[in-house]
């Protein structure tokens, strides 16, 4: 812990989340897997905190972006509501397991996942145009087939769904990697949806983030309870990094390809190692 | 500019237009829920600043907040008689709870809107995730 007063601590978590709501909507990630090696790292916070603060700031920034998808009729509502049975009883399943953990071991799981992250920065957005045409059952019986108007393309695009199972298997992992360390897991989210489950690539992101913020309001309670959210950790820290997301957003538009997206990637890579180090000591 | 929508499915055009209105709804609740809570917590932290002028200088104080066996209100009753008191950290707490409320009641309003529509599938699937967000309070207890 750094010996500085409250004051200027509150300064420095309230910049240093801005940057991180800024920079992860620039790359498409969420704020928490970026403040939670800052406040660790950098200020030496217990990472317990740390998760504890994230989690909060997760489901500020997902209930934004919500509510301006859900009006743009991005969001696919019961494809959500589905895969939150799988995501919230994964990230209970998280969030108990966190407390079991020594921190060591949670400095090494959140290396990992930020390090698979970073890399899947590099995935190739995929093309939308192949029709799903194995037969499923789960996603007729539960309507999950929709339409969204694409920008874009300037028309309505309708898509089927498929291996609703598959989706749901992965969506409790996605769950249990949330729950655990106090991120949304988008990267893990998404991916589900969009290669398993054959939802479009913007419904998919759209509806991710939809689901993030109830994910993360499962987990939130397990650490709020056990006493893990300090509020004078989370107050700067949602705050910063939902005006910093909000910002990022609204100013500077999102990092398709470019070089500095790469030196931002290979810097998330050095990061996720400092993590697994610390654990690793 | 969404005419082709309805030109497609002309038969479904009002369940669609519900639809339409609930997702209206559900932003709007989630907009509302994070504004009033993020203000909350801003003014908590003010509060904080204000009531402890030692704050704004003290380099020792800060291990009493952010070290680990911090003291500071987790659970209903803490936080309860903190707001009262007008106590700064019970107020930033009372905004972190409103913000982690906000998907459950969003939860809570998609499964009464579920039964409203008797669509009974999606009103349990609805259900269960709401008893598993409200689970989430009691399992944080057991260590």
């Amino acid at each position: 812990m750094l010996s500085v007063s409250p004051l200027f601590f509150t300064s420095a978590v309230l910049l240093v989340s801005l940057m991180a709501g800024m920079l992860g909507s620039l790359l498409g990630l969420g704020g928490g897997i970026i403040i939670i090696p800052a406040l660790t790292l950098f200020f030496h916070i217990d990472i317990r905190y740390a998760i504890g603060a994230s989690i909060v700031s997760v489901i500020a920034t997902s209930s934004g972006a919500a509510a301006a998808y859900v009006r743009e009729h991005m969001t696919n509502l019961r494809v959500a509501m589905v895969l939150e049975l799988a995501t919230t009883s994964g990230a209970l399943t998280g969030a108990y397991v966190a407390g079991l953990l020594s921190g060591r071991w949670l400095y090494i799981i959140f290396g990992l996942v930020m390090g698979y992250s970073a890399l899947m920065m590099f995935r190739k957005s995929r093309k939308d145009s192949d029709e799903i045409s194995i037969s499923a059952p789960w996603a007729d019986y539960l309507r999950l087939h929709s339409s969204y108007y694409d920008e874009a393309l300037g028309r309505e695009v309708v898509y089927k769904v498929a291996r609703t199972r598959v989706g749901l298997a992965l969506m409790y992992l996605a769950g249990i990697v949330s729950g655990l360390l106090g991120i949304g897991s988008g990267a893990l989210k998404v991916p589900a949806m969009d290669l398993a489950m054959g939802l479009p690539i913007k419904v998919s992101t759209a509806t991710s983030n939809f689901m993030i913020g109830v994910t993360a309001a499962a987990s939130a309670g397990v650490y709020f309870v056990r006493g893990d959210i300090d509020p004078f950790i989370a107050a700067p820290v949602a705050t910063g990094v939902l005006l910093g997301a909000l910002l990022g957003s609204r100013i500077l538009g999102r990092l398709q390809s470019s070089t500095i997206r790469l030196v931002f990637i290979v810097v998330l890579l050095w990061v996720s190692v400092q993590m697994l180090l610390k654990g690793l000591q | 500019m969404r005419i082709f929508w309805r030109s497609q499915q002309p038969a479904v055009s009002d369940t669609e237009a519900r639809v339409r209105g609930v997702e209206r709804l559900i932003s709007g609740l989630l907009r509302a829920g994070v504004l009033m809570s993020l203000t909350i917590i801003i003014a908590g932290t003010l509060m904080t600043f204000v009531h402890h002028s030692e704050y704004l200088w003290s380099d020792t104080a800060l291990q009493h907040l952010a070290k680990p066996g911090a003291a500071f209100p987790h659970t209903q009753r803490d936080v309860w008689f903190g707001v009262t008191a007008l106590e700064g950290q019970a107020v930033v707490t009372l905004g972190l709870l409103l913000l982690i409320a906000t998907p459950v009641l969003r939860v809570a309003i998609s499964m009464f809107l579920f039964i409203y529509q008797r669509d009974w599938t999606y009103a349990l699937i609805t259900l269960a995730v709401l008893s598993l967000l409200l689970l989430s309070f009691g399992l944080g207890k057991i260590e």
